[in-house]
């Protein structure tokens, strides 16, 4: 294979624009299958580069046009970054792929099709977030991010979701000008905005001690804002109201692929630009692990205390993201592991509860609450399999991925600090019995006989696109469950190259 | 300290407008005022970057009379950056304002708490 290959992530990125400006001339069931090409063909290009870069065994850095850097502006591809780019394609595919019946069901049919260009964007968005060797991109496609997820949110166009993606949007504006602040403070005091520059510029500045303050002001408003936009305790408040308004497919796209995209690049940030040691001086960490705990202990108590099916899942959303920054606060080698397969867990796991959540519920004629959910794994019964199968993975059993991501968790406390070993086993083990309680009540519930056959039961719709989605999403948490081996080490392999 | 802060009063007034605009997007529960704190904190973040690209007694950098040493000249990227910057402020502005019209439109006000109120009592009267 050639070093064309190389190429691939540049071309993917400017085929999402293509297609997200022809999306909007499209109708909808057009635009649907142009978001679904695009998704697999650049799940397919990424394999590519992935296959190339792993064959390498080294990242490459890819100079967009003909300045070298510091002038320049550069994409860096590397083992994780083509990983995360294939997982998020992958999971934007199978979402698309599952999510066509809520859409057609809850969205006006002449605005379907904006639906799947803003698809296109978030995809574009997560690509360049992967990829991009440049803050200043970064920040750019952060908030093409946040405006293309809030159209997302904004599609089913009644009162209560132009109000929750309000909510949203503020909360994510809030974290962007963290971010950009601390993006300008650190180019401020080191006059680079590339990746490698920077890191160069950091580590003299650490070396001769100067600007310790703003330095260390720019590392968490970077860190802040970033937790800030992925929903992090106590910034979480947003998602129960938005997941719970929003159309099941755009709560699948938003906590499976957009909070996880500003999480990695937090991490890329931490390696590429602080570089780990650098950036655990700085005791950022500390508070990041702290919000990261309380998120895992706050959401499941949310959780726990809903009575509406998306809205538990929603609180059980903020609680996962508690844990991939517990995990970036924890250690730099394992914490790190354990918070990128969480991220890879909970990427993969979420989409599928909440499509399956929206199987369900039209299925008892669009119940939320619990009572009136009795038995509906009955009546859908992929839904329900699918349903308990994420369940599962998120309460952590055996034979999925959940239980390997508990694992990596734990392995990673008893390397770290002797407090942090306690709290992380003590946050494992309080969520662990809570993620059990609601997510079990609500497996119980589904899968009890109904009094009564529900009176507004909708026929029975074959939905192939939806059983193939959620089994490719059910196979592959249980196949990395069982064999998770290979992507932790190469999880491993890839952090230590980065 | 007081003379640091001298030396850079551009910047502290930066970092005081940002703060004065990050508190009200966050806290304050009027729609338009949060709108109007967005962009007090999106242009305090371009003022701090402007003020840092500007060196005293430099050219704009636009190459004049044949003077090639870039020394000569002030660095174009921050300009170039907060360009950027006003754009996406910008469009976030817009599509902040599009949604706030169409609460306006459905609730009739613009106080996020009222708007609360109506949407948990009409959630109270679907049950």
């Amino acid at each position: 294979m050639s070093s064309f290959v190389l190429n691939f992530p540049l071309f993917m990125i400017i085929l999402c624009l293509v297609c997200a400006a022809v999306g909007t001339l499209l109708p909808r069931a057009a635009a649907r299958t142009v978001s679904l090409s695009l998704a697999a063909l650049c799940l397919a290009a990424i394999f590519c580069v992935f296959l190339y870069v792993y064959g390498a065994g080294q990242e490459f850095e890819y100079r967009m046009g003909h300045y070298p850097h510091p002038w320049g502006n550069e994409l860096k591809i590397g083992i994780l970054e083509s990983l995360f780019g294939m997982a998020f394609s992958l999971v934007l595919f199978l979402s698309l792929l599952g999510g066509k019946d809520p859409l057609d069901r809850l969205v006006e049919p002449g605005k379907g099709r904006f639906f799947y260009v803003m698809a296109d964007l978030v995809l574009v968005a997560l690509l360049v977030l992967v990829y991009s060797n440049d803050l200043f991109t970064g920040y750019v496609f952060i908030e093409i991010c946040t405006l293309a997820s809030c159209g997302i949110l904004m599609i089913r166009g009644n009162g209560r979701t132009v109000l929750a993606s309000t909510r949203y949007l503020i909360f994510s504006l809030t974290g962007s000008g963290l971010f950009l602040f601390g993006v300008i403070i650190l180019y401020n005091i080191t006059g680079h905005l590339l990746m490698p520059d920077l890191k160069e510029a950091v580590g003299a500045l650490t070396a001769s001690g100067a600007y310790r303050f703003p330095f260390l002001a720019s590392v968490s408003l970077v860190s802040i804002g970033l937790a800030v936009k992925s929903g992090l305790f106590p910034f979480h408040l947003w998602m129960a109201d938005t997941y719970g308004e929003a159309v099941p497919t755009s709560s699948a796209i938003l906590s499976g692929l957009v909070t996880k995209g500003y999480a990695f690049f937090l991490v890329r940030f931490i390696f590429d630009v602080t570089g780990p040691d650098i950036f655990w001086q700085s005791g950022v960490q500390n508070v990041l692990f702290a919000m990261g705990a309380a998120g895992v202990v706050m959401g499941s108590v949310g959780a726990i205390q809903e009575n509406n099916l998306y809205r538990m899942i929603a609180y059980s959303s903020a609680a996962q993201i508690g844990y991939i920054y517990m995990g970036i606060g924890l250690s730099a080698d394992l914490g790190l592991t354990a918070a990128l397969f969480h991220i890879l867990l909970h990427a993969l796991t979420k989409p599928a509860l909440f499509l399956s959540a929206s199987r369900l519920s039209a299925r008892m004629g669009g119940a939320l609450k619990f009572r009136n959910l009795q038995g509906a794994g009955y009546y859908e019964p992929a839904a329900g399999v699918y349903f308990t199968a994420a369940a599962f993975s998120m309460i952590g059993l055996p034979f999925t991925m959940g239980f390997i991501s508990k694992y990596l968790f734990g392995l990673a406390a008893f390397r770290a600090s002797t407090p942090k070993l306690v709290l992380t086993l003590l946050v494992l083990a309080v969520s662990t019995v809570l993620n059990t309680f609601y997510f079990a009540r609500t497996v119980l519930r589904i899968y009890n006989a109904p009094k009564k056959p529900p009176a507004e039961r909708q026929p029975a719709k074959d939905l192939p696109s939806y059983i193939i989605a959620g089994a490719l999403f059910a196979l592959i948490n249980v196949a990395v469950g069982i064999l998770s081996g290979p992507l932790t080490d190469l999880l491993g392999y890839g952090l230590s190259l980065f | 300290m007081l003379r640091i802060l001298w030396d850079s009063r551009i910047q502290s007034a930066a970092v005081i407008l940002f703060a004065v605009g990050f508190t009200t997007l966050l806290l304050n529960r009027n729609l338009m005022k949060k709108i109007v704190g967005l962009n007090i904190m999106d242009t305090a973040a371009y003022l701090f970057l402007t003020s840092i690209g500007y060196i005293e007694g430099r050219l704009p950098p636009i190459l004049a009379d044949g003077v090639a040493d870039a020394s000569a000249y002030v660095n174009p990227l921050p300009a170039g950056l907060v360009l950027t910057g006003i754009v996406v402020s910008v469009s976030v502005t817009a599509v902040l304002l599009a949604l706030s019209l169409r609460l306006y439109k459905r609730y009739h006000t613009l106080d996020l708490d009222t708007i609360y109120r109506i949407v948990h009592e009409e959630a109270e009267e679907r049950e």
